[in-house]
């Protein structure tokens, strides 16, 4: 169980997705104009990340390595439609407020990212585990970028307005506000020197690009493929060494059972010529 | 006629993909830095995206409907892309190494993009139909591409200035990219 908090703690404050990791940023900047769009969003993320990382655990020794993206992209496509569904049955307005982003978080990368660098080497529980922590990770901060969007810019808590209307600062809600937010955000983290994926500082992600997609070029799946690449040669290495090892010893215990043979049949020659 | 230059004006200058629709910002952000590898990408974008758009309205009218199975569309769209591109690679490779070339390092990074799903997505919530669909596409990459390459030539000023500590690197050009999005309201009064 230790290893299951320790996993979601991970996903909140340690890799925080948003907020070190940086990933993610399309469903960051468009759905946080206020805080109950973005807490649906964040929500219907967690949802998806928990069973695709579950189910790809459960699957990855079934997956074939070469098909292994394609497959997932079916699984996270399959899990998407059903909350995509689901929402559209049980919160229409939310279906209608989110509009487009609820499909597009086939392509959010934190959801093949974490299937690559975490699911397809961890057993089911830890990475359904893991999901469940980024993904409360990524709800938090959508939430709070939310929040102060729609405090600062239409003056409202969570749909209450609190402050009179003459003291808005609307662009904060419409589009060039999510990209100023963002860049505030940054820049403090880089002030303050805060682990950031936008500094340098963050920590050594499992993901295999770094997690920086900001300055992502979007060959990360090249680069985890080059790790893979390295990490099965390290393997085989490895495996090699040990089957030498195995050879060597092998052989020693030949020899010394043929010296032992040896020096039986001497003894045994000993006693005859006695 | 009307209707068709009407969606083109629309998705590229006034919803512009990137700037008010923030779908594929990571290669906005992330291949800004020159002008030249900027309009690479662009030009890479528009060919994927109108191939794209068409060949998911094809498959979304002639296969999905006929069949009742409209819910699969997100399932189907995004497994048609990503073979579409490495298609277009595998062609352009055997059949034009000049365009192969000057775009064959921008295609594999395009699956990636979630504004190609997104155009095949609202083609099809928009329920526009094939030709309706093509025009989208194009009117979409293209304005990505003037985005692009606008945000690459201030990022190539921005280089030589004097910018605060904390600003330098990703703040200063989200800021950039804010300000070039409110350029873009303008647009709104054009239809």
């Amino acid at each position: 169980m230790n290893k299951c908090t320790e996993r979601i703690y991970n996903g909140i404050i340690k890799e925080n997705p948003t907020f070190i990791l940086m990933l993610g940023m399309c469903p960051t900047l468009a759905t946080t104009t206020s805080a109950i769009n973005g807490l649906g969003m964040g929500l219907s993320t967690t949802v998806v990340l928990m069973f695709s990382n579950l189910l790809i655990s459960a699957l990855r020794n079934i997956i074939p390595d070469r098909v292994r993206i394609p497959a997932f992209i079916v699984v996270v496509a399959s899990l998407v439609t059903i909350v995509q569904l689901l929402i559209q049955g049980y919160v229409p307005s939310l279906y209608d407020a989110l509009g487009i982003y609820i499909p597009l978080i086939v392509v959010n990368c934190i959801i093949l990212g974490r299937a690559e660098a975490y699911a397809s080497k961890n057993g089911p529980v830890e990475s359904f585990f893991d999901g469940v922590g980024m993904g409360l990770g990524f709800t938090c901060a959508l939430t709070i970028i939310g929040m102060c969007r729609e405090f600062l810019g239409a003056g409202a808590f969570f749909g209450n307005t609190i402050i009179p209307e003459n003291y808005h600062i609307s662009i904060l809600v419409l589009a060039p506000g999510a990209f100023f937010v963002l860049s505030a955000l940054t820049a403090i983290q880089n002030k303050l020197k805060l682990p950031s994926a936008t500094n340098g500082d963050a920590p050594a992600s499992a993901l295999a690009c770094g997690g920086d997609c900001l300055s992502c070029h979007g060959c990360a799946s090249m680069t985890n493929h080059a790790v893979l690449a390295e990490k099965k040669a390290e393997a085989a290495a490895a495996a090699a060494a040990a089957k030498k090892a195995a050879a060597e010893k092998a052989l020693a215990a030949k020899k010394a059972a043929e010296e032992a043979k040896a020096a039986a049949a001497a003894a045994a020659g000993k006693e005859g010529s006695e | 006629m009307k209707e068709l230059l009407l969606i083109a004006i629309g998705s590229a200058l006034v919803n512009n993909v990137v700037l008010s629709q923030f779908l594929g910002l990571c290669p906005f952000l992330g291949v800004s830095k020159k002008t030249e590898t900027a309009a690479g990408m662009g030009v890479a974008v528009i060919f994927v995206i109108t191939i794209a758009s068409a060949c998911a309205s094809l498959i979304y009218s002639f296969i999905l409907v006929p069949l009742g199975i409209e819910y699969l569309q997100t399932i189907v769209f995004i497994l048609v892309i990503a073979a579409l591109v490495q298609f277009v690679e595998m062609f352009l490779k055997k059949n034009m190494v000049g365009l192969y070339q000057a775009l064959g390092v921008y295609l594999p990074l395009i699956t990636t993009n979630c504004a190609v799903l997104g155009v095949a997505l609202t083609n099809v919530q928009k329920s526009y139909n094939f030709v309706e669909s093509v025009v989208n596409g194009i009117g979409i990459s293209v304005g990505f591409t003037i985005s692009i390459i606008l945000l690459s030539g201030v990022r190539e000023k921005i280089e030589h200035n004097d910018i605060p500590h904390a600003f330098q690197g990703s703040p200063i050009v989200l800021i950039t990219a804010g300000l070039m999005s409110i350029a873009f309201f303008g647009f709104s009064g054009l239809i």
